[in-house]
């Protein structure tokens, strides 16, 4: 078996070292190329597109004055029916216009506070890892306090001192994902530190910022990019999460987590109001799980089974 | 991981080991404590003026504020909260007046028994599926748990939790929706939690082992001609379970800390409610009584595994002696 | 290897070498006689006993092991990997062959195959025999096969770092090979593993220990002792020695030859190492891309190197006695195994090349003595010039090679 793959690999890695500028293109190429092959993956990412889809045109499909936050108390609690496709919620409000329109909040939400997660926390690996010694150590127990608290617990208690808004549940899911990240990069960092390019760069006397950023950054990535990915599902899972018990985004803004908590009292009478939401939440979870997968056995081919 | 090597290095005896850990689970406990403290300093509020209410006159809450120690510099403040933590004073509440370490102890059972059904269930389920699934790889079988097992990770617990609620005890009538009578109570929500971590030890379980069966020693095993069945029990399993039970510690943490969202959904009488509770009504003392209890809580399983790993795997075991 | 041709004396003639080059689908006609003979009798009793039930003393003993035209496949993504192509070889009790290939030739898969241990998916055999004291291996239950696997035929694996399973004693991981295979007790079975060990020169003592409590050298002990702790027959040992420091090589190769000479145990010696082969084979069988090229008792192939290839991989190794500045590598790479080649697989990179060696796919002609070349240049010897025993020799040495 592992003969197989040497032979196979060979004549591609004696290609690759020849020609070694279209080489990053053609490595996401071949990433790409192996994540269509992933039906799974492939439908995580149509449904993906979609709520994307949904974000970007939501003023189009329902308008968010009119329909999203006014009430009408007169249609309240409404079944699914052809007029409101997935039934009223409590002030009468369209759920399928507020589903719709909640895609942008949980949306930003997930993919900014992953994107400060992984600046702060990748920051503070690479230098760990790259530097180790003394600073490795400051910074590394520092994380460990972090990682000590559950992420959620870490953002509850956030979000609960600096009041809750948009920007501080961003911030709070955001620093209770940085320690994973940090330890991410300084792990893949540190397996990179002492491999024989890196080096063959040093020997041939590369400046440190030219061996991070052209060596080390590139091939840490992968691993970044797959946590990212779940790093996302779990950023709307948090926002829905504190929405619920109130210290996320505040009524009458539509939120999965918050449309949940408002229908729970009427669970007996309106089940709608509390499915309806928890779907959108799994659909989208589920679709960035998926692709997270395949991304994971894109990138590491290793792993793939 | 790298840093318990490191003690281990030396040979200490496993006593030594666990001595060594629990003393270096003071800095973070200190360091959490800090963090909490620090977070919760930035809350808008006066608490001398939320204990005695709004209308209470302005001389008092000033004579309050003082009595409290709230006009001291931060870092005196901080100092007092852990000298009395560590005599087990963890201040009171400004709510209720009550000790703070008084009401988690009567209420971390509760919690306790919670996390603890879960993560039972979690893995009555999830090792055996992710076995089977392994063993079959690409069989309906394996498809179908691995479809399941991806919509349990995707499923946010809370809302499980409701629709849990919305069959066993709206429409069935079978189960109560939440409270603490009886131990018919405790079914749905250590369901609720159990699913989550079921579906993520069903997937740990069935790629762990993927990977061991493709190892060499797997290969050697079967050129002894040793029965497949045997080749999955004795040789795969075990080399399979040592990641697996570091997630199942793990979620045994989770639960035990981050069971808030389902304790809420249930109105279960746990540390984690109290804690929702607290944050509502603004008590500081609570909150960062709860959140440093759960943290040790966490940190004390997480080393736990790391001692249960030592008796599984030899390459560590050996290493204690 | 002479006893061997001594003995082969009957049914000489020129018919075997032409129905050899033609008739490529394996039909089991040459080695009838004493086949039969085999198969009539049980597995288990060994060759001499066959040989003295028999009044007929000039037949030549039964071959342990025959394989014909071995093809095994891998598939991934779609794409057919052919892995090893029309694989042919035979070996005789206490006989060792050395097959010798680059990394990829399919020296390890064609192992696998042989121990019926291929992993499918993804890979597949797809058409030949692996017979085995009369019996196909390949038509066996998988529960048949498994009284095989470890008693019988046994196999050594080149990585000792990774072959032993790392959360169980080494002692435990040899007695269970005894528990599985010999009717014996739980604490016979541990005695007769401390006996494996001494035997492999690890104190008995060391029993209880864990694999990573062993080195490199010490590990494959471990794994030579599992392999011959039910004596087998036949030993398969794939690169043995490859991933050992150069001075654990050599004792472990020393041991691995006492305890094969001390039971006489047939081996099939994988390796890429041209000096461990001439150190311990008889005969040998060189594979390039998935086939076998040239094949034949030892000195003959060493001396009398008839396939380019052969050539080639001689001409890298360095001679101290001559004075030659470089080495001569063989130029080029192995093909992709995806995508082989037309006609002749080593055409590509051969010195000897004509026009007809791109399109013409070369079959196994005997140049000389068991000594068989796939090559087109090769000429087949003249019939006349052949003593009759060599071509009986031939002919079941390397029907289909």
């Amino acid at each position: 078996m592992s003969q197989q793959i040497t032979a196979d690999t060979l004549p591609e890695a004696v290609l690759e070292a020849t020609r070694s500028a279209p080489k990053k293109r053609s490595q996401w190429l071949e990433v790409w190329q192996h994540l269509k092959r992933n039906k799974m993956a492939m439908f995580g990412l149509v449904i993906l597109s979609l709520v994307v889809f949904a974000a970007v045109f939501a003023d189009l499909i329902a308008d968010y004055e009119t329909v999203v936050i006014a009430q009408n108390l007169s249609d309240r609690l409404q079944g699914p029916s052809a007029q409101y496709w997935m039934g009223t919620d409590e002030f009468g409000r369209d759920i399928f216009a507020r589903m719709i329109h909640g895609t942008r909040v949980s949306l930003m939400v997930g993919v900014l506070s992953v994107a400060i997660a992984i600046m702060i926390g990748g920051t503070l690996g690479a230098v760990a890892g790259y530097y180790g010694g003394r600073l490795d150590n400051i910074i590394m127990r520092v994380m460990d306090i972090f990682l000590a608290v559950p992420s959620i617990l870490l953002a509850i208690a956030i979000v609960s001192a600096l009041g809750a808004n948009l920007i501080n549940l961003m911030l709070a899911i955001a620093v209770s994902s940085i320690p994973s990240y940090a330890r991410v990069v300084r792990a893949s960092v540190l397996s990179l530190r002492d491999q024989e390019f890196i080096e063959a760069a040093r020997a041939i006397g590369a400046s440190d910022t030219r061996i991070i950023f052209r060596h080390i950054v590139p091939n840490a990535l992968a691993p970044v990019i797959v946590q990212g990915a779940l790093g996302v599902a779990t950023a709307i899972l948090s926002t829905a999460g504190l929405s619920f018990i109130g210290l996320g985004i505040q009524p009458p803004e539509p939120e999965w987590g918050a449309m949940l908590a408002g229908g729970r009292q009427y669970l007996r009478h309106a089940w709608h109001v509390t499915t309806f939401p928890g779907l959108a939440i799994m659909i989208t979870i589920l679709a960035l799980n998926l692709l997270g997968d395949g991304l994971r056995d894109a990138l590491d081919p290793r792993l793939k089974h | 991981m790298e840093y318990h090597l490191l003690l281990l290095s030396d040979r200490y005896p496993m006593y030594r080991f666990i001595l060594k850990r629990l003393f270096l689970l003071l800095p973070v406990l200190l360091g959490v404590s800090l963090l909490v403290f620090a977070i919760m300093s930035f809350t808008p509020g006066d608490p001398a003026q939320l204990i005695l209410g709004e209308s209470a006159p302005a001389e008092a809450v000033a004579e309050l504020r003082e009595e409290m120690g709230l006009n001291d510099p931060f870092i005196v403040r901080y100092a007092s909260f852990v000298g009395n933590a560590i005599t087990g004073d963890l201040g009171r509440s400004y709510s209720t007046g009550r000790e703070v370490f008084g009401e988690i102890a009567s209420r971390f059972p509760n919690t306790l028994t919670l996390a603890t059904l879960g993560v039972l269930i979690a893995i009555v389920i999830g090792v055996p599926v992710g076995i089977i699934s392994a063993t079959r790889q690409y069989s309906l079988i394996d498809s179908s748990s691995m479809v399941v097992a991806l919509l349990g990770v995707s499923m946010p617990n809370f809302w499980l939790g409701l629709m849990l609620i919305l069959v066993f005890s709206v429409n069935l009538g079978w189960l109560p929706s939440g409270g603490f009578s009886d131990w018919s109570s405790v079914i749905l929500p250590a369901l609720t939690l159990g699913t989550g971590s079921a579906a993520i030890i069903t997937r740990m379980t069935r790629s762990s082992m993927l990977e061991v069966i493709r190892q060499d020693y797997i290969r050697t095993a079967r050129a002894k001609g040793v029965a497949e069945n045997v080749v999955i029990n004795r040789h795969a399993l075990k080399n399979a379970l040592i990641p697996v039970i570091t997630v199942i510690g793990l979620q045994f943490g989770y639960l035990l800390g981050g069971a808030v969202l389902t304790e809420t959904v249930y109105s279960w009488p746990g540390v984690g409610r109290m804690m929702v509770d607290a944050i509502r009504q603004k008590d500081t003392p609570t909150v960062l009584g709860t959140v440093v209890f759960l943290a040790a809580a966490f940190s004390l399983v997480n080393l736990a595994v790391d001692i249960l790993y030592g008796f599984i795997d030899p390459r560590i075991k050996s290493q204690y002696k | 290897m002479t006893t061997i041709l001594k003995i082969q004396i009957k049914t000489p003639n020129n018919r075997a070498v032409q129905t050899d080059q033609k008739t490529n689908q394996g039909q089991p006609q040459i080695e009838s006689p004493t086949q039969d003979i085999h198969q009539s009798k049980s597995s288990s009793e060994s060759n001499q006993e066959s040989n003295q039930g028999h009044p007929k003393i000039s037949s030549p003993p039964p071959d342990l092991l025959s394989v014909q035209g071995l093809t095994i496949t891998y598939e991934v993504d779609g794409e057919i990997t052919q892995a090893v192509s029309d694989l042919s070889l035979t070996l005789k009790k206490g006989e060792t062959l050395g097959l010798i290939g680059e990394t990829g030739a399919g020296k390890t898969t064609a192992a696998l195959g042989l121990m019926g241990l291929v992993p499918h998916p993804p890979g597949k055999i797809i058409g030949g025999k692996v017979v085995y004291e009369g019996e196909d291996l390949l038509q066996l239950s998988e529960e048949k096969m498994r009284t095989i696997r470890g008693n019988k035929i046994s196999m050594i694996f080149q990585d000792p770092m990774t072959s032993l399973n790392p959360v169980m004693t080494v002692g435990d991981q040899i007695a269970e090979v005894i528990l599985i295979h010999e009717s014996v007790t739980k604490s016979q079975s541990v005695t007769k593993a401390m006996e494996m060990l001494e035997m492999v020169g690890i104190p008995g003592a060391r029993y209880a220990d864990y694999p990573h409590q062993f080195s490199g050298g010490m590990k494959q002990r471990v794994v030579i002792a599992i392999a011959l702790a039910c004596n087998p027959d036949l030993l398969i040992a794939d690169e043995p020695t490859t991933a050992l420091d150069v001075t654990i090589q050599a004792q472990v190769l020393d041991l691995m030859k006492a305890l094969k000479e001390k039971y006489n145990t047939a081996m099939i010696m994988i390796t890429h190492d041209l000096g461990v082969v001439a150190q311990v084979c008889d005969k040998v069988a060189i594979m390039y891309a998935g086939e076998i090229v040239e094949s034949g008792p030892i000195r003959d192939v060493y001396q009398n190197t008839q396939h380019p290839y052969t050539k080639g991989l001689f001409g890298s190794i360095p001679d101290l006695n001559s004075t030659a500045e470089r080495l001569n590598p063989i130029k080029g790479l192995m093909p992709d195994p995806t995508d082989l080649p037309s006609g002749c697989r080593f055409h590509p990179r051969c010195p000897e090349a004509t026009a007809l060696c791109s399109t013409v796919r070369p079959e196994p002609v005997i140049t000389n003595a068991g000594h068989s070349v796939r090559c087109l240049n090769c000429q087949p010897v003249p019939s006349t010039v052949v003593p009759p025993e060599a071509l009986k020799f031939v002919a079941q040495e390397s029907h289909h090679v």
